[in-house]
Protein backbone atom coordinates (compact mmCIF):
# COMPACT_ATOMS: atom_id res chain seq x y z
CA UNK A 1 0.00 0.00 0.00
CA UNK A 2 2.88 2.11 0.72
CA UNK A 3 4.62 1.69 -1.78
CA UNK A 4 1.80 2.08 -4.20
CA UNK A 5 1.21 5.55 -2.82
CA UNK A 6 4.78 6.27 -3.55
CA UNK A 7 4.69 5.15 -7.10
CA UNK A 8 1.26 7.52 -7.39
CA UNK A 9 3.12 10.49 -6.02
CA UNK A 10 6.01 9.91 -7.74
CA UNK A 11 3.81 9.30 -11.08
CA UNK A 12 2.08 12.74 -10.33
CA UNK A 13 5.44 14.31 -9.79
CA UNK A 14 6.95 13.06 -13.10
CA UNK A 15 3.37 14.62 -14.85
CA UNK A 16 3.34 17.88 -13.45
CA UNK A 17 7.21 18.62 -14.15
CA UNK A 18 7.01 16.94 -17.89
CA UNK A 19 5.80 19.52 -19.95
CA UNK A 20 7.89 22.59 -18.10
CA UNK A 21 10.72 20.68 -18.78
CA UNK A 22 9.85 19.71 -22.51
CA UNK A 23 9.14 22.96 -23.42
CA UNK A 24 12.54 24.67 -21.12
CA UNK A 25 14.87 21.89 -22.98
CA UNK A 26 13.31 21.94 -26.26
CA UNK A 27 12.98 25.78 -26.47
CA UNK A 28 15.69 26.97 -24.45
CA UNK A 29 18.76 24.78 -23.91
CA UNK A 30 18.71 22.48 -27.55
CA UNK A 31 18.79 26.33 -29.08
CA UNK A 32 21.59 27.20 -26.82
CA UNK A 33 23.38 23.86 -27.97
CA UNK A 34 22.96 24.29 -31.09
CA UNK A 35 24.23 27.72 -30.83
CA UNK A 36 27.36 26.16 -29.43
CA UNK A 37 27.66 23.59 -32.86
CA UNK A 38 27.08 26.53 -35.42
CA UNK A 39 29.63 28.40 -33.92
CA UNK A 40 32.41 25.67 -34.88
CA UNK A 41 30.48 25.24 -38.71
CA UNK A 42 31.61 27.46 -41.77
CA UNK A 43 29.36 28.28 -44.29
CA UNK A 44 28.08 27.28 -47.71
CA UNK A 45 27.96 28.93 -51.19
CA UNK A 46 24.51 30.29 -49.75
CA UNK A 47 25.73 31.65 -46.76
CA UNK A 48 24.01 28.27 -44.93
CA UNK A 49 26.19 27.03 -42.06
CA UNK A 50 27.90 23.80 -43.54
CA UNK A 51 30.59 21.33 -42.32
CA UNK A 52 34.05 21.24 -42.23
CA UNK A 53 34.25 22.24 -38.32
CA UNK A 54 36.36 25.13 -38.47
CA UNK A 55 37.70 27.31 -35.42
CA UNK A 56 38.16 30.56 -37.89
CA UNK A 57 35.07 32.12 -36.39
CA UNK A 58 36.29 32.57 -32.41
CA UNK A 59 39.73 33.48 -34.91
CA UNK A 60 37.50 36.22 -36.08
CA UNK A 61 36.70 37.37 -32.71
CA UNK A 62 39.61 38.02 -31.94
CA UNK A 63 40.07 40.78 -34.45
CA UNK A 64 41.00 44.33 -32.41
CA UNK A 65 37.62 45.54 -33.71
CA UNK A 66 36.03 42.88 -31.19
CA UNK A 67 37.68 42.82 -28.66
CA UNK A 68 37.57 46.20 -28.68
CA UNK A 69 33.14 45.84 -29.43
CA UNK A 70 33.56 43.70 -26.62
CA UNK A 71 35.41 45.69 -23.74
CA UNK A 72 33.33 48.56 -24.28
CA UNK A 73 29.87 46.68 -24.01
CA UNK A 74 31.37 45.44 -21.10
CA UNK A 75 32.28 48.73 -19.78
CA UNK A 76 29.53 50.59 -20.43
CA UNK A 77 27.19 47.49 -19.19
CA UNK A 78 29.59 47.61 -15.81
CA UNK A 79 29.28 51.30 -16.13
CA UNK A 80 25.28 51.55 -16.08
CA UNK A 81 25.09 48.71 -13.65
CA UNK A 82 27.11 51.38 -11.29
CA UNK A 83 25.04 54.28 -11.96
CA UNK A 84 21.99 52.62 -11.59
CA UNK A 85 23.05 51.49 -8.04
CA UNK A 86 24.35 54.63 -7.04
CA UNK A 87 20.50 56.30 -7.94
CA UNK A 88 18.62 53.35 -6.78
CA UNK A 89 19.90 52.78 -4.01
CA UNK A 90 19.22 56.10 -1.89
CA UNK A 91 15.36 55.74 -3.71
CA UNK A 92 15.28 52.54 -2.30
CA UNK A 93 16.51 53.58 0.79
CA UNK A 94 13.68 56.38 1.38
CA UNK A 95 10.77 54.02 -0.11
CA UNK A 96 11.64 51.35 2.44
CA UNK A 97 11.27 54.44 5.36
CA UNK A 98 7.78 55.46 4.08
CA UNK A 99 4.45 54.44 5.87
CA UNK A 100 3.27 50.97 4.42
CA UNK A 101 0.52 52.75 2.21
CA UNK A 102 2.88 55.19 0.37
CA UNK A 103 5.29 52.34 0.09
CA UNK A 104 2.76 50.50 -2.28
CA UNK A 105 2.33 53.52 -4.12
CA UNK A 106 5.44 53.82 -4.97
CA UNK A 107 6.26 50.63 -5.37
CA UNK A 108 3.18 50.64 -8.23
CA UNK A 109 5.34 53.09 -10.01
CA UNK A 110 8.53 50.95 -9.82
CA UNK A 111 6.75 48.10 -10.77
CA UNK A 112 4.61 50.16 -14.13
CA UNK A 113 7.99 50.55 -16.00
CA UNK A 114 9.56 47.40 -14.78
CA UNK A 115 6.73 45.30 -17.10
CA UNK A 116 5.79 47.38 -19.56
CA UNK A 117 6.99 47.89 -23.14
CA UNK A 118 10.74 48.61 -23.29
CA UNK A 119 10.84 49.37 -26.71
CA UNK A 120 7.98 52.30 -26.68
CA UNK A 121 9.83 53.15 -23.37
CA UNK A 122 13.06 53.57 -24.96
CA UNK A 123 11.85 55.07 -28.12
CA UNK A 124 10.35 57.79 -25.77
CA UNK A 125 13.52 58.54 -24.49
CA UNK A 126 14.88 59.14 -27.97
CA UNK A 127 12.06 61.00 -29.02
CA UNK A 128 12.74 63.31 -26.12
CA UNK A 129 16.52 63.79 -26.82
CA UNK A 130 16.30 64.06 -30.71
CA UNK A 131 17.32 66.81 -32.46
CA UNK A 132 14.16 68.44 -33.45
CA UNK A 133 13.01 66.96 -29.45
CA UNK A 134 11.03 68.61 -26.94
CA UNK A 135 14.54 69.27 -25.32
CA UNK A 136 15.89 70.45 -28.46
CA UNK A 137 12.99 72.82 -29.00
CA UNK A 138 13.07 74.14 -25.34
CA UNK A 139 16.48 75.28 -25.26
CA UNK A 140 16.24 77.29 -28.77
CA UNK A 141 12.83 78.69 -27.59
CA UNK A 142 14.28 79.99 -24.32
CA UNK A 143 18.16 80.74 -26.32
CA UNK A 144 20.22 78.78 -24.22
CA UNK A 145 21.40 77.56 -27.61
CA UNK A 146 21.40 78.67 -31.12
CA UNK A 147 21.38 75.43 -32.97
CA UNK A 148 19.83 72.08 -31.72
CA UNK A 149 22.61 69.84 -29.51
CA UNK A 150 23.52 66.46 -30.91
CA UNK A 151 22.16 64.38 -28.26
CA UNK A 152 21.47 61.03 -29.67
CA UNK A 153 24.10 58.51 -31.42
CA UNK A 154 26.82 59.30 -28.87
CA UNK A 155 28.04 56.32 -26.22
CA UNK A 156 26.64 58.95 -23.50
CA UNK A 157 22.97 58.51 -25.46
CA UNK A 158 23.20 54.37 -25.16
CA UNK A 159 24.83 54.82 -21.30
CA UNK A 160 21.41 57.48 -20.28
CA UNK A 161 19.28 55.03 -22.65
CA UNK A 162 20.68 51.97 -20.83
CA UNK A 163 20.64 53.49 -17.29
CA UNK A 164 16.54 54.99 -18.18
CA UNK A 165 15.52 51.24 -19.28
CA UNK A 166 17.25 49.29 -16.81
CA UNK A 167 17.05 51.43 -13.51
CA UNK A 168 13.62 49.69 -12.48
CA UNK A 169 15.51 46.20 -12.44
CA UNK A 170 17.54 47.72 -9.41
CA UNK A 171 14.96 49.97 -7.60
CA UNK A 172 12.97 46.73 -7.03
CA UNK A 173 15.68 44.12 -5.72
CA UNK A 174 17.34 46.89 -3.29
CA UNK A 175 13.80 47.86 -2.12
CA UNK A 176 13.03 44.38 -1.25
CA UNK A 177 15.88 43.81 0.80
CA UNK A 178 16.11 47.27 2.50
CA UNK A 179 12.24 46.89 3.41
CA UNK A 180 13.22 43.98 5.41
CA UNK A 181 15.85 45.90 7.20
CA UNK A 182 16.18 46.05 10.83
CA UNK A 183 16.93 49.15 11.66
CA UNK A 184 17.81 48.61 15.09
CA UNK A 185 21.38 47.43 13.80
CA UNK A 186 21.77 51.05 12.62
CA UNK A 187 21.19 52.37 15.81
CA UNK A 188 23.34 49.91 17.42
CA UNK A 189 26.40 50.84 15.16
CA UNK A 190 26.13 54.21 16.10
CA UNK A 191 26.11 53.60 20.13
CA UNK A 192 28.98 52.45 19.38
CA UNK A 193 30.17 54.71 17.81
CA UNK A 194 30.32 54.28 14.43
CA UNK A 195 29.95 57.71 12.11
CA UNK A 196 27.59 57.68 8.86
CA UNK A 197 29.81 56.30 6.55
CA UNK A 198 31.63 53.69 9.00
CA UNK A 199 27.44 52.66 9.54
CA UNK A 200 27.09 52.39 5.93
CA UNK A 201 29.82 50.53 4.90
CA UNK A 202 30.05 48.20 7.57
CA UNK A 203 26.31 47.72 8.29
CA UNK A 204 24.35 48.56 5.30
CA UNK A 205 25.92 47.81 2.76
CA UNK A 206 27.05 43.86 3.85
CA UNK A 207 23.37 43.34 4.99
CA UNK A 208 21.75 44.51 1.93
CA UNK A 209 24.29 42.67 -0.13
CA UNK A 210 21.90 39.95 -1.70
CA UNK A 211 19.64 43.26 -2.89
CA UNK A 212 22.42 44.79 -4.41
CA UNK A 213 24.00 41.22 -6.05
CA UNK A 214 20.49 40.41 -7.56
CA UNK A 215 20.00 43.89 -8.63
CA UNK A 216 22.90 44.28 -10.79
CA UNK A 217 22.83 40.94 -12.49
CA UNK A 218 19.25 42.08 -13.11
CA UNK A 219 20.96 45.30 -14.79
CA UNK A 220 24.34 43.89 -15.72
CA UNK A 221 22.56 40.95 -18.55
CA UNK A 222 19.71 42.53 -20.60
CA UNK A 223 22.92 45.74 -20.78
CA UNK A 224 25.85 44.11 -22.15
CA UNK A 225 23.56 41.86 -24.52
CA UNK A 226 21.27 45.18 -25.35
CA UNK A 227 19.90 45.63 -28.52
CA UNK A 228 16.91 48.37 -29.03
CA UNK A 229 19.11 50.75 -26.61
CA UNK A 230 21.95 50.40 -29.07
CA UNK A 231 20.21 50.84 -32.05
CA UNK A 232 17.58 53.25 -31.08
CA UNK A 233 19.87 55.62 -28.86
CA UNK A 234 22.92 54.47 -30.87
CA UNK A 235 21.33 55.74 -33.98
CA UNK A 236 23.93 53.29 -36.12
CA UNK A 237 27.21 54.79 -34.83
CA UNK A 238 27.50 53.31 -31.78
CA UNK A 239 28.05 49.27 -32.04
CA UNK A 240 27.78 46.73 -29.13
CA UNK A 241 27.60 42.95 -28.83
CA UNK A 242 23.71 42.63 -29.18
CA UNK A 243 23.84 44.73 -32.27
CA UNK A 244 26.57 43.02 -34.07
CA UNK A 245 24.98 39.84 -33.11
CA UNK A 246 22.12 40.82 -34.87
CA UNK A 247 23.84 42.10 -38.16
CA UNK A 248 25.32 38.78 -38.01
CA UNK A 249 21.71 37.06 -38.37
CA UNK A 250 20.15 39.98 -40.13
CA UNK A 251 22.06 41.46 -43.79
CA UNK A 252 25.47 39.72 -42.71
CA UNK A 253 23.70 36.23 -43.07
CA UNK A 254 26.77 34.59 -40.74
CA UNK A 255 25.38 32.54 -38.79
CA UNK A 256 28.36 30.71 -36.97
CA UNK A 257 30.36 33.95 -36.53
CA UNK A 258 27.42 35.04 -35.25
CA UNK A 259 26.86 32.04 -32.91
CA UNK A 260 30.44 32.51 -31.96
CA UNK A 261 29.74 35.79 -30.67
CA UNK A 262 26.47 34.50 -28.99
CA UNK A 263 28.77 32.06 -27.15
CA UNK A 264 31.09 34.18 -25.74
CA UNK A 265 28.21 36.63 -24.78
CA UNK A 266 26.76 33.79 -23.07
CA UNK A 267 30.20 33.00 -21.48
CA UNK A 268 30.25 36.92 -20.23
CA UNK A 269 26.97 36.85 -18.84
CA UNK A 270 27.54 33.21 -17.31
CA UNK A 271 30.94 34.18 -15.58
CA UNK A 272 28.75 37.50 -13.45
CA UNK A 273 25.52 34.47 -12.62
CA UNK A 274 28.38 33.09 -11.53
CA UNK A 275 29.97 35.91 -9.26
CA UNK A 276 25.93 36.25 -8.17
CA UNK A 277 25.73 32.80 -7.11
CA UNK A 278 29.09 32.83 -5.19
CA UNK A 279 29.10 36.17 -3.18
CA UNK A 280 25.66 35.14 -2.76
CA UNK A 281 26.07 31.96 -1.34
CA UNK A 282 29.25 33.18 1.30
CA UNK A 283 26.81 36.01 2.38
CA UNK A 284 24.11 33.95 3.41
CA UNK A 285 27.14 31.50 4.74
CA UNK A 286 28.30 34.63 6.69
CA UNK A 287 25.03 36.14 8.37
CA UNK B 1 8.12 49.06 11.97
CA UNK B 2 5.42 51.33 10.12
CA UNK B 3 3.01 51.12 13.06
CA UNK B 4 5.11 52.81 15.58
CA UNK B 5 6.47 55.67 13.18
CA UNK B 6 4.10 59.19 13.10
CA UNK B 7 3.63 60.73 10.10
CA UNK B 8 3.47 64.59 9.42
CA UNK B 9 2.03 66.04 6.43
CA UNK B 10 4.15 68.60 5.03
CA UNK B 11 2.43 71.00 2.19
CA UNK B 12 4.77 72.00 -0.55
CA UNK B 13 2.74 74.76 -3.18
CA UNK B 14 -0.57 72.04 -3.71
CA UNK B 15 0.69 68.61 -3.34
CA UNK B 16 1.49 67.36 -0.08
CA UNK B 17 4.28 64.97 0.87
CA UNK B 18 4.27 62.43 3.40
CA UNK B 19 7.23 61.67 5.74
CA UNK B 20 7.90 59.16 8.43
CA UNK B 21 9.01 61.14 11.39
CA UNK B 22 11.18 59.60 13.45
CA UNK B 23 11.09 59.39 17.13
CA UNK B 24 13.31 61.78 19.09
CA UNK B 25 15.66 58.85 20.14
CA UNK B 26 15.97 57.20 16.76
CA UNK B 27 19.21 57.82 15.22
CA UNK B 28 19.18 60.44 12.14
CA UNK B 29 20.01 58.97 8.57
CA UNK B 30 22.82 60.54 6.50
CA UNK B 31 23.11 61.67 4.02
CA UNK B 32 20.20 63.83 5.04
CA UNK B 33 16.71 63.00 4.44
CA UNK B 34 16.41 66.15 2.09
CA UNK B 35 19.23 65.05 -0.03
CA UNK B 36 16.90 61.56 0.08
CA UNK B 37 13.83 63.31 -1.01
CA UNK B 38 15.40 65.19 -3.86
CA UNK B 39 17.27 62.13 -5.49
CA UNK B 40 13.68 59.88 -5.15
CA UNK B 41 11.88 62.74 -6.88
CA UNK B 42 14.25 63.90 -9.48
CA UNK B 43 14.54 59.55 -10.45
CA UNK B 44 10.97 59.18 -10.60
CA UNK B 45 10.75 62.42 -12.81
CA UNK B 46 13.45 61.03 -14.87
CA UNK B 47 11.58 57.67 -15.50
CA UNK B 48 8.11 59.59 -16.14
CA UNK B 49 8.55 62.52 -18.19
CA UNK B 50 10.09 61.05 -20.75
CA UNK B 51 6.47 58.97 -21.21
CA UNK B 52 4.22 61.74 -20.49
CA UNK B 53 5.91 64.07 -23.13
CA UNK B 54 5.26 60.66 -25.57
CA UNK B 55 1.79 60.81 -24.51
CA UNK B 56 1.27 64.64 -24.94
CA UNK B 57 3.09 64.81 -28.01
CA UNK B 58 0.58 62.44 -29.19
CA UNK B 59 -1.98 64.88 -29.21
CA UNK B 60 0.38 67.95 -31.23
CA UNK B 61 -1.39 69.00 -34.15
CA UNK B 62 1.73 68.75 -36.10
CA UNK B 63 3.76 66.76 -38.54
CA UNK B 64 6.66 66.72 -37.36
CA UNK B 65 8.96 68.77 -35.00
CA UNK B 66 8.09 69.19 -31.41
CA UNK B 67 6.48 72.48 -31.43
CA UNK B 68 2.83 72.28 -29.93
CA UNK B 69 0.60 73.11 -32.46
CA UNK B 70 -2.81 72.42 -30.78
CA UNK B 71 -4.67 69.65 -29.64
CA UNK B 72 -6.20 67.31 -31.85
CA UNK B 73 -7.48 63.38 -31.64
CA UNK B 74 -6.61 62.75 -35.64
CA UNK B 75 -3.35 60.40 -34.97
CA UNK B 76 -5.77 58.44 -33.27
CA UNK B 77 -8.52 58.63 -35.72
CA UNK B 78 -5.41 57.49 -38.32
CA UNK B 79 -5.05 54.64 -36.61
CA UNK B 80 -8.08 52.88 -36.21
CA UNK B 81 -7.66 53.50 -40.08
CA UNK B 82 -4.46 51.88 -40.39
CA UNK B 83 -5.20 48.51 -41.47
CA UNK B 84 -1.51 47.09 -41.40
CA UNK B 85 -1.48 48.49 -37.61
CA UNK B 86 -4.58 46.60 -36.61
CA UNK B 87 -3.63 43.67 -38.24
CA UNK B 88 -0.42 43.04 -36.22
CA UNK B 89 -2.24 44.53 -32.82
CA UNK B 90 -4.52 41.99 -34.07
CA UNK B 91 -1.83 39.15 -34.39
CA UNK B 92 -0.03 40.51 -30.94
CA UNK B 93 -3.46 39.81 -29.39
CA UNK B 94 -3.88 36.19 -30.66
CA UNK B 95 -0.25 34.88 -30.11
CA UNK B 96 -0.87 36.70 -26.57
CA UNK B 97 -3.32 34.70 -26.01
CA UNK B 98 -2.49 31.57 -26.95
CA UNK B 99 0.92 32.02 -25.18
CA UNK B 100 -1.20 32.81 -21.82
CA UNK B 101 -3.18 29.78 -21.97
CA UNK B 102 0.18 27.42 -22.48
CA UNK B 103 2.01 29.43 -19.84
CA UNK B 104 -0.29 29.45 -17.63
CA UNK B 105 -1.27 25.55 -17.79
CA UNK B 106 2.65 24.67 -17.84
CA UNK B 107 3.39 27.13 -15.28
CA UNK B 108 0.89 26.16 -12.51
CA UNK B 109 2.01 23.08 -13.00
CA UNK B 110 5.68 23.30 -12.98
CA UNK B 111 4.73 25.06 -9.41
CA UNK B 112 2.98 22.64 -7.89
CA UNK B 113 5.74 19.89 -8.58
CA UNK B 114 8.33 22.05 -7.42
CA UNK B 115 6.43 23.17 -4.02
CA UNK B 116 4.41 19.91 -3.24
CA UNK B 117 6.85 17.41 -4.02
CA UNK B 118 10.46 16.38 -2.15
CA UNK B 119 13.24 15.29 -5.20
CA UNK B 120 16.63 15.39 -6.12
CA UNK B 121 16.69 17.03 -8.89
CA UNK B 122 15.38 20.38 -7.53
CA UNK B 123 18.76 22.29 -7.94
CA UNK B 124 18.50 21.08 -12.05
CA UNK B 125 15.14 22.31 -12.22
CA UNK B 126 16.00 25.73 -10.51
CA UNK B 127 18.75 26.30 -12.84
CA UNK B 128 16.51 25.59 -15.80
CA UNK B 129 14.09 27.64 -14.68
CA UNK B 130 16.10 30.80 -14.16
CA UNK B 131 17.59 30.45 -17.88
CA UNK B 132 15.01 32.95 -19.20
CA UNK B 133 16.15 35.41 -16.74
CA UNK B 134 20.70 35.04 -17.13
CA UNK B 135 19.79 34.62 -21.14
CA UNK B 136 20.36 37.48 -23.04
CA UNK B 137 16.96 38.50 -25.10
CA UNK B 138 19.07 38.85 -27.93
CA UNK B 139 20.81 35.39 -27.82
CA UNK B 140 17.18 33.75 -27.04
CA UNK B 141 15.93 34.98 -30.10
CA UNK B 142 18.83 34.20 -32.48
CA UNK B 143 19.14 30.35 -30.99
CA UNK B 144 15.76 29.72 -31.58
CA UNK B 145 16.06 31.18 -35.30
CA UNK B 146 18.95 28.66 -35.37
CA UNK B 147 16.20 25.97 -33.73
CA UNK B 148 13.60 26.34 -36.37
CA UNK B 149 15.61 26.96 -39.34
CA UNK B 150 17.80 23.33 -38.36
CA UNK B 151 14.66 21.63 -37.41
CA UNK B 152 12.65 23.18 -40.47
CA UNK B 153 9.93 24.46 -39.24
CA UNK B 154 8.38 27.66 -41.10
CA UNK B 155 8.23 30.82 -38.94
CA UNK B 156 5.56 32.34 -38.38
CA UNK B 157 2.32 31.86 -35.93
CA UNK B 158 3.68 28.20 -34.12
CA UNK B 159 7.21 29.33 -33.77
CA UNK B 160 5.77 32.16 -32.44
CA UNK B 161 3.38 30.92 -30.17
CA UNK B 162 6.16 28.49 -28.60
CA UNK B 163 8.92 30.91 -28.07
CA UNK B 164 6.70 33.18 -26.38
CA UNK B 165 5.15 30.48 -24.30
CA UNK B 166 8.72 29.17 -23.63
CA UNK B 167 10.07 33.01 -22.12
CA UNK B 168 6.76 33.60 -20.25
CA UNK B 169 6.26 30.14 -18.40
CA UNK B 170 8.93 30.85 -15.65
CA UNK B 171 7.14 34.46 -14.50
CA UNK B 172 3.74 32.10 -14.24
CA UNK B 173 5.56 29.57 -12.23
CA UNK B 174 6.81 31.83 -9.95
CA UNK B 175 3.98 34.16 -9.47
CA UNK B 176 1.88 31.22 -8.59
CA UNK B 177 4.77 28.99 -6.76
CA UNK B 178 4.80 32.61 -4.75
CA UNK B 179 0.84 31.95 -3.60
CA UNK B 180 1.64 28.53 -3.01
CA UNK B 181 3.80 29.10 -0.33
CA UNK B 182 0.98 31.16 1.71
CA UNK B 183 -1.04 28.47 1.13
CA UNK B 184 -2.70 26.65 4.04
CA UNK B 185 -2.44 22.96 4.06
CA UNK B 186 -5.13 22.41 6.89
CA UNK B 187 -7.64 23.71 4.38
CA UNK B 188 -7.16 20.90 2.08
CA UNK B 189 -6.60 18.10 4.54
CA UNK B 190 -10.18 19.32 6.29
CA UNK B 191 -11.61 18.77 2.41
CA UNK B 192 -10.05 15.42 2.83
CA UNK B 193 -11.79 14.62 6.14
CA UNK B 194 -14.68 15.36 4.85
CA UNK B 195 -13.98 13.00 1.87
CA UNK B 196 -12.92 14.85 -0.97
CA UNK B 197 -10.66 12.72 -3.15
CA UNK B 198 -7.60 13.85 -4.46
CA UNK B 199 -8.65 15.11 -7.60
CA UNK B 200 -12.05 17.16 -5.94
CA UNK B 201 -9.46 18.78 -3.56
CA UNK B 202 -7.49 20.03 -6.18
CA UNK B 203 -10.18 21.17 -7.97
CA UNK B 204 -12.92 22.43 -5.69
CA UNK B 205 -10.49 23.60 -3.05
CA UNK B 206 -6.92 24.30 -4.18
CA UNK B 207 -8.07 25.79 -7.83
CA UNK B 208 -9.64 28.62 -6.52
CA UNK B 209 -7.29 29.37 -3.74
CA UNK B 210 -5.13 29.93 -6.71
CA UNK B 211 -7.11 31.47 -8.37
CA UNK B 212 -5.40 35.16 -7.79
CA UNK B 213 -1.92 33.91 -8.43
CA UNK B 214 -3.09 32.16 -11.99
CA UNK B 215 -4.69 34.95 -12.85
CA UNK B 216 -1.72 37.47 -11.51
CA UNK B 217 0.50 35.17 -13.04
CA UNK B 218 -1.96 35.09 -16.59
CA UNK B 219 -1.76 38.86 -16.66
CA UNK B 220 2.23 39.21 -16.38
CA UNK B 221 2.57 36.93 -19.35
CA UNK B 222 -0.15 38.31 -21.46
CA UNK B 223 1.81 41.72 -21.15
CA UNK B 224 5.12 40.00 -21.55
CA UNK B 225 4.01 38.14 -24.96
CA UNK B 226 2.17 41.58 -26.06
CA UNK B 227 5.59 43.62 -25.12
CA UNK B 228 7.83 41.30 -26.36
CA UNK B 229 9.85 42.41 -29.46
CA UNK B 230 13.43 40.62 -30.00
CA UNK B 231 12.56 37.14 -29.55
CA UNK B 232 9.65 37.71 -32.00
CA UNK B 233 11.79 39.80 -34.22
CA UNK B 234 13.89 36.85 -34.81
CA UNK B 235 11.07 33.63 -34.55
CA UNK B 236 7.94 35.34 -36.86
CA UNK B 237 7.97 34.70 -40.19
CA UNK B 238 6.00 36.55 -43.72
CA UNK B 239 2.55 38.05 -43.05
CA UNK B 240 3.18 37.80 -38.61
CA UNK B 241 4.54 40.68 -37.39
CA UNK B 242 3.35 41.26 -34.10
CA UNK B 243 2.52 45.25 -32.95
CA UNK B 244 6.21 45.83 -31.52
CA UNK B 245 7.74 44.73 -34.54
CA UNK B 246 5.14 47.25 -36.61
CA UNK B 247 6.51 49.85 -34.10
CA UNK B 248 10.51 48.85 -34.77
CA UNK B 249 9.43 49.12 -38.22
CA UNK B 250 7.48 52.05 -38.25
CA UNK B 251 10.70 53.59 -36.09
CA UNK B 252 12.88 52.96 -38.92
CA UNK B 253 11.13 54.53 -41.43
CA UNK B 254 10.93 57.76 -39.72
CA UNK B 255 8.74 59.23 -36.98
CA UNK B 256 5.41 59.79 -37.71
CA UNK B 257 2.83 61.49 -34.65
CA UNK B 258 1.02 58.11 -35.41
CA UNK B 259 3.70 55.89 -33.71
CA UNK B 260 3.44 58.22 -30.66
CA UNK B 261 -0.21 57.23 -30.73
CA UNK B 262 0.39 53.95 -30.90
CA UNK B 263 3.12 53.85 -28.55
CA UNK B 264 1.02 55.59 -25.84
CA UNK B 265 -2.02 53.41 -26.43
CA UNK B 266 0.04 50.37 -25.80
CA UNK B 267 2.12 51.53 -22.63
CA UNK B 268 -1.57 52.18 -21.06
CA UNK B 269 -2.97 48.62 -22.20
CA UNK B 270 0.10 47.19 -20.65
CA UNK B 271 0.51 49.32 -17.16
CA UNK B 272 -3.25 48.13 -16.85
CA UNK B 273 -2.67 44.69 -16.77
CA UNK B 274 0.45 44.90 -14.65
CA UNK B 275 -1.96 47.62 -11.93
CA UNK B 276 -4.77 44.71 -12.00
CA UNK B 277 -1.92 41.84 -11.95
CA UNK B 278 -0.20 43.52 -8.19
CA UNK B 279 -3.90 44.06 -7.11
CA UNK B 280 -4.02 40.62 -7.40
CA UNK B 281 -0.88 39.58 -5.76
CA UNK B 282 -1.41 41.94 -2.62
CA UNK B 283 -4.48 40.02 -2.32
CA UNK B 284 -3.82 37.59 0.98
CA UNK B 285 -4.59 33.46 0.65
CA UNK B 286 -6.91 32.35 3.50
Amino acid sequence: MLQTIRERKSLQLLGLMLPGGFWLILFFALPLALIFAISFMSRDDLSRPALPLTLANYQQTFDPLYINLFLFSVGLSLLTTLITLLIAFPVALFMARLPKRWRNIMTLLVMIPFWTNFLVRTYALQFLMRANGPINTLLLSVGLIDEPAQMLSTPFAVLVGLVYGELPFMILPLYTSLEKFDWSMIEAAQDLGANALKTLAHVMLPLTAPGILAGSILVFVPSVGSYITVELMGGGKINMIGRVIAQQFGQSSNWPFGSAISLLLMIVVTLAALVYFRIGRGERGAV
Amino acid sequence: MSSETSTTIVVMGDREEIFPQEPAERPRLRPGRLALVSITLLTFAFLYVPIAILVVFSFNDARTGAVWQGFTLDWYARLFRNERLLDAALRSLIIASVSTAGSVVIGTMTALGMERYRFRSKTFWDGLLYMPVIVPEIVAGVSLLLFFAAASIERGFLTLAVSHIAFSMPFVYLTVRARLADFDLSIEEAAKDLGADEWVTFRRVTLPLLMPGIVSGALLAFTLSVDDFIISFFVTGRGWDTLPIYIWSALKRGVTPEVNAVSAMLLLFSATLVVASLILQRRRAY
